[in-house]
């Protein structure tokens, strides 16, 4: 049992890095869906573009704000966190100084985390990218 | 440009979205995607019309 698990481990560490098990969670990181575009899924990629980035920018329209690096409250690092994962989105956000909204009412809060959400569900993009770079899935 | 969403239809447009990438990302097939996408969607809908309902209950 033990020694299986051990063998299994190994088999998984022994595959190789390919250039797109590296090209493809980087470029899906940068543009949403481009991971799964760049691997020739089109459907997918479309979809996750659309559904990410429209997430997104309906949070910047709900006046979201948009978080900073930080090092202080441990809600405010994770809301930076969830943030970064959208990757361009969030750079050309913060070049344009938008998503300064103040929450003052209920929208602006749901547009904070409409945002946020983006963010990690484009990590989650980028996981099944790689996955797929890989040959885990198809 | 502001766009002011009331909580059911922010809720709707979250749902929508969150389970289109969770049906892409979560299964192998596009029937298992399509099946788990709308699974998602119905739990994601429907969780929230029990917790309001739950809530307006509990306020009663």
């Amino acid at each position: 049992m033990a020694n299986s698990t051990t063998e299994k481990a190994k088999v998984e560490q022994a595959q190789p890095v390919s250039v797109m098990s590296v090209a493809a969670p980087a470029v899906g990181w940068l543009i949403p869906g481009a991971g799964h575009m760049i691997q020739k899924r089109w459907v997918r990629g479309g979809l996750l573009f659309v559904s990410i980035v429209t997430l997104f920018l309906l949070g910047l329209a709900m006046q979201g704000r948009i978080y900073k690096a930080n090092g202080g409250d441990i809600l405010d690092m994770l809301g930076f966190i969830g943030d970064l994962g959208a990757g361009a989105l969030y750079i050309v956000t913060l070049a344009m100084d938008w998503g300064q909204g103040a929450i003052s009412f209920a929208t602006a809060d749901y547009g904070t985390k409409f945002m946020i959400v983006a963010g990690l569900l484009n990590f989650i993009a980028v996981a099944d990218a790689y996955h797929i770079a890989i040959g885990k899935k198809q | 440009m502001t766009i002011t969403l009331n909580h059911f239809s922010a809720a709707t447009v979250f749902a929508l979205f969150a389970s289109i990438v969770f049906g892409i990302t979560h299964r192998e097939s596009t029937r298992e995607m399509v099946r788990y996408g709308l699974y998602c969607f119905a739990m994601f809908l429907g969780g929230a019309l029990v917790a309001g309902w739950a809530m307006w209950v509990l306020r009663r």
